[in-house]
């Protein structure tokens, strides 16, 4: 068997890893940082992959298989485990037939969630052993071992790993040209096991409590939990990701690695705690280890030195290590000035030439302000660095969202927010015009519309709230117009229970369905609703609007996301019916299937800068002096005009036609004067607001 | 003592910023060295910042590049290139693309781009070795401005040279696909010319 030598991220790895340990079944629902698991696996042959609707049928996909006697997966981000929750908690009781692994990649720092939710809790919780990789060949290695421990305790496994494990790349060596077994498929009846009435259910609460027991002597041989000894002073136990940043900073200290870190091994722990003079726990998020160690009885520290809040870093565990009075005092950044015993190392190391300085211009700018010697270090968060524009994500150029929302803040808002209750003439902060319209969101490129210069939105919980929530605010009795606005792939993962519940308690609530035809936030999985499946094949085309009718929905709607217009108009149409709604805004997204068409721009002349065209937040638009062009490099044209449709001078014509000197399109007044219908202000262009908080 | 060597590479969404740290950590694994990589992923597709890390050396533990410490910054655009400038250790080396793409806040006029001179201040805070490369203008000569990251890279592999060109060849033709590499190659080329011409009167000067 040859063995190569690769650098793979940690999903593609735990793929890996998966298909050479015969995994039959693998299901899952896109979700950041966990998506290029399913994705790799379809690109492996003999494995059933598929993107389900939610993570609660994936993991019953997988758990279903896991009984029919082969190896199942799931795999799903953080937040996922929550709607998965319920079989969850389900497997652990009946346990499995063939291996089953539940995969939580959890996303500390949130670099794109809702929250940083600290899923090894639920390990404990539901009862089932958890393994936490901290690099790629780690995941590779115990995914392996996941699906044989799976088999051995008759449990499903907690595969839990962070975006860091997940996204970065690190060097694998696995065989290159396995074979994998893949197991036959038989399910054996045995309703005592897989029936869970409560006669039945009693017994296997106590197989699962001797389950743990025998895990719990498992973990402390568990090879991958080992001690890696250094000096006694300095204890560090760690595990995951916060493990490399340790062994970075406390490079001289003992160690306990903790692979499985769920049950924990008590006698290893204590062992090792007695052979050091003082203990660490090194941990992202919740003390869950500490605590566990702290219960034992041995002194411990972990969160009194590093933070509970947001992911850690090499310089974040320096920090706590320094308060802990575990490393000297940090060099202070004032002052610092270059280091020259950095630049004897790099060259040292053969990584830079020793003779490379300022080219002729910084050395003219450098006399000029002497280069920066002794000056403070600029890091993001300070000084000069920290005044720099930002650069938060934006819908893309000929996004199917902008025009939707940009009718929505239009509908909703009576201005942006005022600052105080002083500017808006004693109004609340956020005070809305009595008949402005609230706007309940949910999850997905849209939420972008949160953001500058759309401002369109007023809540966004989890996937497949908006629903329910704005049914919550007409039964509350607000008095304001609530419609809720939800994506294709968020109302079939979760939206579709809260519209029949609409329906059946006789709410009147508009929901507007963004239909791009694809999971887009995620990078494009196929949904039901785009009739595509995991490996991009074509299948059965869930059909939104019969979907919706089938539901009990009379009032059901098919618009064209680019004509702002009759999206504008049929949203007022619905708010003013006294029966449930539903506008299914149709078009899709640019990235994934429209080819570019021939791209717009500003007739110079007819500009007078009143940017309304801007508040569409397309980036492809840009002001200039004291007018509006259109980068045509980033325009999409074709079906996008959206611009052009909100311009009140007409400026805004394909770039052929500026050329040719032709008249513009004919007049497209019709929103202007339905504002004015709602009294919005078609002029407030607002660059005046205060920015929104930086957050994804 | 240190033994890694630290490059951080900044970018917007859509410059081949990603691609482009994957194949120097490609590149550094035949070179025989340990590697990891870190990419800010996540919503970078819809024009966000773009931040890879890539980490080579004899053992690597931490993925991510320390503040302060990156031996190198290799930035696509000014503006982000600014942004982590106090990422680079004392003395490190900055190659910054001279291009500047405003952010939506810029572009709708509400905030300034930073002028050249304050890109630089930032840079020169921490290190006085600071190249300005035409990166677009490379890229637009190979061809197309998609070769934007092979000429930058090609930049880099004059001045991180514990690699070879055979590496940096053998990683640029894995990753990109067949139809586009000539260009890339093509530029990949004009990129180490550009370097070795930006480095030649310094080294007369020594
Ligand atoms: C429970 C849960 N699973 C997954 C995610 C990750 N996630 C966020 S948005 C999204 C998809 C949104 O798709 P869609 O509703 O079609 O909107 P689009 O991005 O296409 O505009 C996913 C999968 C999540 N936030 N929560
Ligand atoms: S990926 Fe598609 S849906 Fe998402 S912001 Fe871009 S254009 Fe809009
Ligand atoms: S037509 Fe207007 S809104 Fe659409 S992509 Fe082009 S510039 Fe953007």
């Amino acid at each position: 068997m040859r063995i190569m030598k690769k650098l793979l991220s940690g999903n593609e790895a735990l793929a890996l890893g998966a298909y050479h340990a015969g995994v039959r079944v693998a299901a899952a629902y896109p979700g950041t940082p966990s998506t290029e698991i399913l994705e790799a696996l379809a690109g492996y042959p003999g494995i059933y992959t598929e993107w389900s609707t939610n993570e609660k049928v994936a993991l019953e996909v997988a758990l279903g298989a896991a009984l029919g006697g082969v190896r199942a997966m799931s795999s799903m981000k953080h937040v996922g485990l929550n709607v998965a929750a319920d079989p969850f908690f389900g497997a652990s009781v009946t346990g499995i037939q063939g291996g089953l692994v539940v995969v939580s990649a959890d996303d500390p720092g949130m670099h794109s969630s809702q929250n940083e939710q600290d899923n090894r809790h639920y390990a404990r919780f539901a009862k089932v052993p958890m393994l936490e990789p901290s690099d790629s060949q780690e995941a590779y290695d115990l995914i392996i071992l996941a699906f044989a421990l799976s088999e051995e305790f008759d449990t499903p496994v907690l595969f839990r790993t962070t975006t860091r494990i997940s996204h970065c790349k690190t060097v694998v060596e696995a065989p290159d040209n396995l074979a994998p077994k893949v197991g036959e498929a038989r399910f054996v009846r045995n309703p005592s096991k897989y029936v869970m009435v409560p006669g039945y259910a009693r017994p296997r609460h106590r197989a699962m409590e001797e389950r743990m027991e025998r895990l719990a002597a498992y973990s402390e041989v568990f090879q991958y939990n080992r001690v890696i000894p250094g000096e006694p002073k300095l204890g560090i136990v760690a595990s995951g990701v916060a493990f490399q940043y340790a062994r970075e900073v406390f490079s001289d200290a003992s160690f306990l690695k903790l692979t499985m870190t769920y049950p924990l091994p008590a006698e290893l722990v204590r062992r090792f705690a007695s052979s050091v003079e003082r203990v660490i726990v090194v941990e992202e998020l919740d003390p869950f280890l500490e605590d566990s160690i702290r219960a034992l009885g041995i002194p411990v520290e972990g969160k009194s030195l590093f933070p509970i809040v947001g992911e850690l870093s090499t310089e974040v565990v320096e920090e706590g290590g320094r308060k802990g009075g575990l490393l000297p005092p940090a060099p202070t950044p004032w002052g610092r000035g270059w280091r020259q015993d950095s630049v004897q190392v790099a060259v040292e190391v053969g990584c830079l030439p020793t003779e490379v300085g300022a080219t002729a211009t910084q050395r003219r700018l450098q006399s000029a302000d002497p280069a920066g010697q002794g000056k403070c270090d600029a890091q993001p968060g300070d000084g000069a660095a920290a005044s720099l524009p930002l650069r938060p994500p934006v819908l893309c150029p000929g996004c199917p969202h902008s025009a939707c929302s940009f009718a929505l803040r239009r509908l909703g808002f009576y201005r942006s927010m005022p600052t105080s209750g002083q500017a808006d003439g004693g109004k609340l902060p956020g005070s809305m015009r009595p008949s402005g319209l609230i706007v309940t969101s949910d999850i997905g490129c849209y939420t972008l519309a949160v953001y500058q210069p759309l401002l369109a939105l007023d809540t966004c919980v989890c996937m497949g709230a908006s629903i329910g929530m704005a049914l919550g605010m007409e039964k509350a009795g607000i008095q304001n117009t609530v419609v809720a606005v939800i994506g294709d792939s968020t109302f079939l993962h979760t939206g579709i229970p809260a519209l029949v519940d609409v329906v059946y308690n006789q709410g009147r609530t508009t929901v507007i369905i963004l239909d791009n035809e694809t999971t887009a936030m995620t990078g494009h999985q196929g949904h039901p609703g785009m009739g595509v499946n995991a490996r991009g094949q074509k299948t059965t085309k869930v059909c939104l609007e019969d979907l919706c009718r089938g539901i009990g929905i009379k009032d059901v709607h098919v618009v064209d996301a680019f004509d702002m217009e009759q999206v504008s108009a049929t949203i007022q149409g619905c708010v003013a019916r006294d029966e449930p709604s539903v506008i299914i805004v149709r078009g899709d997204c640019p990235l994934h299937v429209r080819a570019p068409g021939e791209p717009f721009a500003v007739r110079q002349e007819d500009c007078d800068g009143c940017n309304t065209c801007l508040r569409v937040g397309c980036p492809a638009l840009v002001r200039v002096g004291n007018k509006v062009t259109i980068d045509p490099t980033m325009c999409v044209g074709g079906n996008c005009d959206v611009c052009a449709q909100v311009c009140p001078r007409e400026a805004i014509v394909l770039g052929s036609q500026i050329e040719a000197r032709v008249q513009g399109p004919g007049s497209r007044v019709g929103l202007m004067e339905s504002e004015e219908l709602v009294g919005g202000c078609p002029r407030d262009v607002g660059v005046d607001v205060p920015r929104p908080e930086e957050k994804e | 003592m240190r033994t890694a060597v630290d490059v951080l590479m900044v970018g917007v969404g859509g410059q081949g910023t990603v691609m482009a740290s994957d194949i120097l950590a490609e590149a550094a694994l035949a070179e025989g060295f340990d590697v990891k990589k870190s990419d800010a992923l996540g919503m970078s597709q819809r024009g966000g910042s773009v931040v890879s890390q890539v980490r080579l050396g004899t053992k690597i533990f931490s993925p991510m590049v320390k503040k302060g410490e990156a031996d190198i910054l290799l930035g696509f655009e000014k503006l982000e290139a600014a942004r982590w400038a106090g990422h680079l250790r004392s003395h490190g080396l900055a190659i910054i693309n001279d291009q500047a793409i405003p952010p939506f806040s810029v572009s709708s006029g509400s905030e300034k781009y930073p002028p050249d001179e304050l890109v630089l201040d930032l840079l020169h805070r921490k290190t006085e070795r600071v190249f300005f490369v035409q990166g677009m203008a490379l890229a637009q000569e190979a061809g197309t401005t998609k070769a934007l990251n092979a000429a930058m890279l090609g930049f880099l592999s004059v001045l991180i040279d514990v690699i070879n060109k055979g590496a940096w060849l053998e990683s640029l033709t894995r990753a990109l696909p067949a139809r586009l590499l000539d260009l890339n190659l093509v530029a990949f080329e004009m990129g180490r010319q550009a370097a070795e011409a930006a480095r030649k009167p310094l080294e007369r000067g020594t």
